[in-house]
């Protein structure tokens, strides 16, 4: 018995392994994968960024600029955010087992959610280019629509998970529908709303950069601008840029989950 | 002092609400605390900003109802008339292949470094020391976006696959030390001591007690992170060149502004990435139920 149990044990790893195996060489042909390019390129790239890849005195001329660009990014961040909480909030409570109002409403609003949510933003960005151009605002729907789709799944997870005993209760005393959301699931749940749209804007200014890139705008474009023209100072001051802003979010936001949950 | 001044509001306000024509049917009951304070500051912060950056972006000229009202026309075409013009169904279904084959290799490579240096990062396996420097580094690593880091690689590697996966990867790893070492530091302290007491080697520990206990931790993060890298494979394809389906869909709409390519190309990823979520899902339960 014992002995069979190993035997099978193993014999699973094995086929696990084998077919890990069998992928990884199909992928490898498929996407034309250079496995010796891949090993040599890394100290390639490690001696180049050394000596190529750091801001330089005249590339400081270029800081206001930058940061100007960056404002935008985050502002752009933080309003998709804020203003996808508020519809996700509302589907989430209408998707929710314990809140929503009956099955069908909250299939209607589980399948929204996983639609918006399974289209990257990426993909987003370039089928609302057609329509809103190289303008703020393409960046801002995609942005917009990524995070509604992620947030609405991440709230509606936080409904479930926190409130269904306390909304039974309320219930049972008679409390409205409305009194029952106000009173009870959006305050209980508002600790973990927030952390998620803390990390949705973290994500969010992460995404802008390929949006920017896609689009011509934020961030992302001032990167591109200076990396097809071969301006490495510049494009290397604009990545140290983002990720001290990242950085700086981040933080912020860890302080901030650590009072309120 | 602190107490003082923060007991105030609430008097007031149940003083005012005793006063309002009911009372004892309202009964205002709210603490003020550092809690509900940072609650309500990051709000009204959150919003202020949200105001500002309606106010400052920069629109180009766009007419905002003509705008949407175009958007919702494409969008009408890209759902209701799809259709193939500069390849073949084959040749998409190939290119869906080629994207999730750049989130395979990068899954794979992300998840055995990371297997290694979760190791070393978490606090009950390691020193102080390695942990918090590696832990510095995915700090830095998780902050530059992953665009960033495939565009620094193909310089020194040339636009295409290999830039692709070793930059994605980067970012798998920073993702996935993480969650790892999170899973291992909550292992039980007991298990560990009691095989180092019984003289097993950290090798020993390692493969008899950690990674037999956070096996399913660790395959469904995997898992999650190959999701992940499938919708960032599509966008560095368009952004990078790495090829796949996100290639195609750059042309798409950049190139041949053919709305209904687009269309379809949209249909071909959602289908595929609804798919790989119903397998997470099914694969995170198999390994609960067990």
């Amino acid at each position: 018995m014992q002995g069979d149990l190993f035997a099978k044990k193993r014999r699973d790893s094995l086929v696990f392994f084998a077919l890990l195996i069998a992928i990884t060489c199909v992928s490898i042909v498929i996407t034309k994968y250079d496995v010796e390019k891949g090993f040599t390129s890394i100290p390639k790239a490690i001696s180049w960024a050394f000596s190529n890849f750091y801001p330089n005195e005249k590339s400081l001329e270029k800081l206001p600029d930058i940061l100007l660009k960056l404002k935008e990014t985050v502002l752009i961040s933080v309003a998709a955010a804020s203003v996808a909480s508020l519809f996700a909030l509302l589907f989430a409570i209408f998707g929710s087992e314990t809140t929503g109002i009956n099955g069908f409403m909250r299939k209607i609003t589980r399948g929204i959610a996983t639609l918006f949510r399974n289209i990257d933003v990426s993909a987003w960005a370039m089928i609302l280019l057609f329509s809103f151009g190289q303008s703020a605002l393409t960046g801002y729907f995609a942005l917009f629509f990524g995070s509604f789709g992620f947030l609405t799944r991440a709230f509606t997870e936080a409904i479930d998970e926190i409130s269904s005993s306390s909304v039974e209760a309320l219930q049972a005393t008679g409390a409205s529908y409305f009194a029952i959301i106000f009173q009870s699931v959006i305050p209980t749940c508002l600790p973990q709303i927030i952390s998620w749209v803390l990390f949705m804007i973290e994500t969010n200014i992460r995404s802008a950069t390929l949006v920017g890139i896609l689009t011509g705008t934020g961030i992302g474009f001032a990167f591109n601008l200076y990396y097809k023209n071969l301006n490495y100072h510049t494009a290397s001051l604009v990545v140290i840029v983002v990720v001290v802003a990242i950085m700086i979010i981040e933080n912020l936001s860890n302080y901030i989950r650590r009072v309120i949950l | 002092m602190e107490m003082d001044e923060s007991f105030k509001p609430i008097s007031l306000e149940a003083r005012n609400s005793m006063k309002s024509s009911h009372p004892g049917k309202m009964i205002k009951v709210k603490t003020i605390t550092k809690e509900t304070i940072v609650i309500q500051l990051t709000m009204i912060i959150l919003a202020i900003s949200t105001l500002y950056g309606f106010f400052t972006f920069d629109y180009k000229d766009i007419v905002f109802i003509e705008s949407v009202v175009s958007a919702l026309q494409s969008v009408k075409i890209m759902l209701f008339e799809p259709h193939l013009q500069h390849f073949t169904f084959g040749e998409a279904i190939f290119q869906v292949m080629v994207t999730l084959g750049l989130a395979f290799l990068t899954t794979l490579f992300g998840a055995v470094i990371a297997l290694f240096l979760g190791l070393l990062a978490a606090r009950n396996l390691s020193t102080r020391f390695v942990s918090n420097l590696i832990k510095g580094c995915v700090a830095f690593i998780r902050a530059v976006p992953t665009v960033l880091w495939v565009l620094i690689f193909s310089v020194a590697a040339g636009l295409g696959s290999v830039a692709a996966v070793i930059g994605m990867t980067f970012h798998s790893v920073g993702y996935l030390i993480k969650a790892f070492s999170e899973a291992f530091e909550e292992l039980d302290k007991g298990v560990i001591e009691a095989l180092r007491a019984s003289g097993a080697n950290w090798w020993q520990i390692v493969f008899q007690a950690v990674l037999p206990s956070c096996v399913t931790y660790l395959i469904s993060w995997t898992f999650l992170r190959f999701e992940i890298n499938f919708a960032v494979a599509v966008g560095m394809g368009a952004a990078a060149g790495a090829g796949g389906i996100g290639y195609d869909m750059f042309m798409a709409s950049g190139f041949y502004f053919d709305l209904r390519e687009v269309g379809l190309i949209t249909y071909f990823i959602l289908a595929f990435a609804i798919v790989l979520e119903i397998l997470a899902g099914r694969i995170k339960r198999k390994l609960k139920s067990r």
